[in-house]
This record gives C-alpha cells, sequence and structure tokens, in this order.
C-alpha cells in the first residue's frame, strides 16, 4: 500500500484509480472493523464484565457520532464562516455546479462562499440531498474556469461518494477503540490493586502471555485507529481526485489548479486542526520540506500534493 | 431438514431476480430521463438566443448576415428538436453552435458590445449551456453503458432476454465533427 514515488507514476485511468481507492477504501474500513472487534474481546478478556464495557462504549460513540453527521453541513458551515453566494458575481460559480452535477446525476448542492484570500474549497452534508460546497474568495479570484471547474468536481465527488458518512463510520471506530481502551485499562488497573484473584489469568503462562498481549493492544489500538482514520482520508481524497476526472473528463482542469494551490501555501484563517479534513488542500499550515519523517505524514489529512498532481497527469 | 435448506435457496433466488430486475427498470429510466435531459438543455440554449441577437443589434446592427445565419440555425434545431430524428438533431446542433461562434468572434470587433453587462451575462450562460449540453450527452452515454452491460452481462442478460429489455444507442456527435475545423485569417 505504498504510495506512488515522485515522477514514477505509470499511466493511468480514472475508472482504474476509483476502483483502486474504493478497495483500499473497504480494506481499512475491515481493518478498523477487525480492530474494533479484537479491543472488545481483549478488554471482555481482562476485565469481569468486560464485555458490557465494551458495548457501552461501542453505544456512546455511536450516538455522539450520529448527532455531529446529522448537523454535519450546519456546523462545517457556521465554523467557517460561510455566507450563501448569493449575488450576480457567482453566476460562473453556480453554472459550473450545475452543468458538473449533470454529469454526476447528483441534485445541485447548496452553495456557499467563505470570505478569506487563501484558495480552498470543501463539501459537506450527511448525503447528496443534504448537501453545501463553500468556496473561498480567494479560490474564485485564483483559479481560472477550467480549474474551478477541477476543484468544484472534486468536492461534488465528495458528496457523490458519501464521504461524511464513511468518515462518520471511521470515527465511531476511532471513539468506540478509545473508550474502550481507556474504560478497560481502568478497570483492569483498580480491579488489580483492590484485586480479586482471577483463576483465568493467574494461574497459567498461556493466559499470562495472552493477558500481556491484551494490555499491549488497549494501548496501542487507539493509535492504530487513528492513523487508520488518516490514511482513510488520504485514501478518499485520491478518489475525488479520480472521481472528479470521471465528471469533467479533463485531467489537467484539476491538476492545474493543485499546482496554483502549491504555489500558494497561504493557510485558511478560519480553519482548525478540527476541520482540516474536509478542504481540498490541507488549509494548516505546512511546508513541504517540514512534512518530516514518514512517522509525522501518518497523520496526514491530505496526500502530497506532488503525488496528486503526478496521479492526475498519468491518467 | 433438507426442505429448510430448499426452501432458503427459492427465497434468495427469488431475491435475486426482483433486485435485479427492480435494477433494470431503473437503470432503463435513467437511459430516457438522460436522453430528455439533453433536450431540456439545448432548449435553454434556444431560450437565450432572442436576447442575444437583440443585445448584439443594439450595437452591430450591420451584421446582419451573422444575425440572420443564427437566427435560422436556432429554427432549424427547434424543427430538428420537435422532428425526432437523433441525427438531424445533432446535426442541426453543431450548426447553431457553429453560427454562435460567429456572432461572438463578431462581436470581438465592437469594444462597446463587449463592455455590455447585458452581453457578458450572456455569453456566460451561452459559455455554460454548451457545456451542459455536453455533460447531458457525456451522463446519456454513461447510463447507455451501465444500462447495456447490465442487460448484456450474465446471470442478468436472462432475465433481460424475458422481459424484453433491449440494448440503446449512445449519442454519436454528428459526422461534420470529425472533420477538421477551417481556420480563415
Amino acid at each position: 500500500m505504498t504510495e506512488p514515488e515522485l515522477g514514477a507514476v505509470e499511466r493511468t485511468s480514472y475508472e482504474t484509480e476509483i476502483n483502486r481507492n474504493r478497495r483500499r477504501t473497504l480494506l481499512i474500513l475491515a481493518g478498523l472493523f477487525v480492530l474494533t472487534v479484537l479491543v472488545g474481546l481483549a478488554v471482555d478478556y481482562l476485565v469481569h464484565g468486560g464485555l458490557v464495557v465494551a458495548v457501552l462504549a461501542l453505544v456512546i460513540a455511536i450516538v455522539m457520532a450520529w448527532v455531529a453527521y446529522f448537523k454535519s453541513d450546519a456546523v462545517a458551515l457556521a465554523v467557517s464562516r460561510a455566507r450563501p453566494a448569493d449575488g450576480p458575481e457567482f453566476r460562473r460559480y453556480h453554472n459550473l455546479v450545475d452543468g458538473l452535477c449533470i454529469a454526476a446525476g447528483v441534485p445541485k448542492p447548496r452553495l456557499f462562499v467563505v470570505d478569506d484570500p487563501a484558495p480552498n474549497a470543501f463539501a459537506t452534508g450527511r448525503d447528496p440531498e443534504h448537501a453545501a460546497i463553500a468556496v473561498t474568495t480567494g479560490l474564485l479570484a485564483t483559479m481560472n474556469r477550467v480549474e474551478l471547474e477541477g476543484v468544484l468536481a472534486h468536492e461534488l465527488s465528495h458528496i457523490k461518494n458519501y464521504d461524511i458518512l464513511i468518515q462518520t463510520v471511521a470515527v465511531v471506530a476511532v471513539g468506540a477503540i478509545a473508550l474502550m481502551s481507556d474504560l478497560g485499562l481502568r478497570i483492569l488497573f483498580w480491579s488489580s490493586i483492590f484485586g480479586d484473584d482471577d483463576d483465568r489469568q493467574n494461574n497459567n503462562p498461556a493466559g499470562i502471555v495472552v493477558a500481556v498481549l491484551a494490555v499491549a493492544l488497549l494501548v496501542l489500538a487507539p493509535l492504530g485507529a487513528v492513523g487508520m482514520q488518516f490514511a482513510l482520508s488520504r485514501r478518499r481524497e485520491y478518489l475525488a481526485d479520480a472521481q472528479a476526472v470521471a465528471f469533467t473528463r479533463y485531467p489537467p482542469g484539476l491538476a492545474s489548479a493543485l499546482r496554483k494551490l502549491q504555489a500558494d501555501g497561504a493557510v485558511v484563517r478560519s480553519a482548525t486542526k478540527a476541520t482540516a479534513q474536509m478542504w481540498i488542500e490541507t488549509p494548516l499550515d505546512v511546508r513541504p520540506d517540514e512534512r518530516g519523517a514518514r512517522l509525522n505524514r501518518m497523520f496526514d489529512t491530505h496526500p502530497p500534493l506532488e503525488e496528486r498532481i503526478a496521479l492526475l497527469e498519468a491518467m | 431438514m433438507v426442505v429448510i435448506v430448499v426452501i432458503v435457496v427459492v427465497v434468495l433466488i427469488g431475491l435475486f431476480l426482483v433486485v435485479s430486475y427492480n435494477g433494470l427498470v431503473r437503470s432503463r429510466n435513467t437511459v430516457d430521463s438522460a436522453a430528455s435531459q439533453i433536450e431540456v438543455q439545448q432548449k435553454r440554449r434556444y431560450d437565450l438566443i432572442p436576447n442575444l441577437i437583440e443585445t448584439v443589434k443594439g450595437y452591430a446592427a450591420h451584421e446582419r448576415q451573422t444575425l440572420e445565419a443564427v437566427t435560422n440555425a436556432r429554427s432549424n434545431a427547434i424543427n430538428a428538436q420537435q422532428g425526432g430524428d437523433v441525427g438531424q438533431q445533432a446535426a442541426a446542433e453543431n450548426v447553431l453552435s457553429g453560427a454562435l461562434k460567429s456572432l461572438f468572434a463578431v462581436a470581438e470587433a465592437y469594444p462597446d458590445l463587449k463592455a455590455n453587462q447585458n452581453f457578458l451575462n450572456l455569453q456566460e450562460e451561452l459559455t455554460s449551456t454548451e457545456d451542459r449540453i455536453a455533460y447531458s450527452r457525456q451522463f446519456f452515454n454513461d447510463a447507455v453503458l451501465k444500462y447495456n452491460n447490465a442487460i448484456q452481462t450474465f446471470p442478468r442478460n436472462v432475465l433481460a432476454g424475458m422481459f424484453n429489455f433491449s440494448r440503446r444507442g449512445f449519442f454519436d456527435a454528428a459526422p461534420e465533427t470529425d472533420a477538421p475545423p477551417q481556420v480563415r485569417f
């Protein structure tokens, strides 16, 4: 599952990329599911009534995420201080989205504008019927027609592919794993201090080994889950790029837009770490030469622009 | 025990048949809807043109030949759409696109016209309408591909044969577009 090397991308097509990214998404989601189950089992193994803890953690995670999911569009728009894109100066923006919606076969999302000179865009909403796209005034000023169309096609892809739903599923898994691990380790700690003698674990060496492995799993799983969540986010960005080409049939448009974003490097004022995931390019300050070690890159929400551009140019 | 297995298998096959049939119906309806979408976008263009002609007349009245070419091409395209022959429609649409291009080229020589906000708005609307027509054709072809794949692959081709789902044709550009455009200075 390595990312392509810069400059060594073999010729591909948007269909190939779409299928590849969908497969990998399924793999990551399956991995998260398996990890959640494993952590639940570990908690159950280590602690009396651990199964109750595990199920409780899962339910809490689902409820919290569900509320956020339903309100995702309102929250995202409010946090970014977006305003509706009404007005004759936004005709081109509306027209481009109209055309793309015909190509995509989705209803037209509500369109918003964020007053910020940094060029960027995001899409939000729990499904295509309740979706919204927002662009910064900087994006409208910087991009020409085909570049703007490429960016909008990318955002529409997020909507069509139900990316908010997929991200919510990942958040549920991460939240559940974090809660289970936390509760499980605490209960284990306190019960071993005030503890009752549990024959299960104390009397056979195999049992002790399993117990140690289970504890290690509880400690490491949250970090692994978060890493998988970010890997999923990067995978969905690649998918949105490929799907955008499926709509426009014109890779140079989006590639040119990404090049302009690469050159620009400005930071969106109202973006925070929490909202970073949704923008087309990471809105926070990440200088390319300071990207850091591979371990650090694991926590990037977006793939590096050079690789996205290289892939687009190979289509 | 065997009876239960048989019942389960029959139920599963039944479910598969129902789901597949519904899927084929939806695919076919998408193709039909996409075909009418093309006509909707073409009509949008017809409706924008009279306004454009009036605006241009205000500044470039003596470009009568070009203006008339657009008006005639528009009438022919409307007739072709009502006539229903897809090949004729596509050809008429191409002629109209060509006439509009000439009109915009001619408008380049009139700086007052180019500065007119109404003209600029119409230019933007017509450009995006061309895009919409192109996208609706693209979507139609995508829908036809999906539908043809669905009715021709096994096992759904058996179902398709039983219920008369027939293959649909793609939208082809008219043969004129294969010839390279003449550039005259």
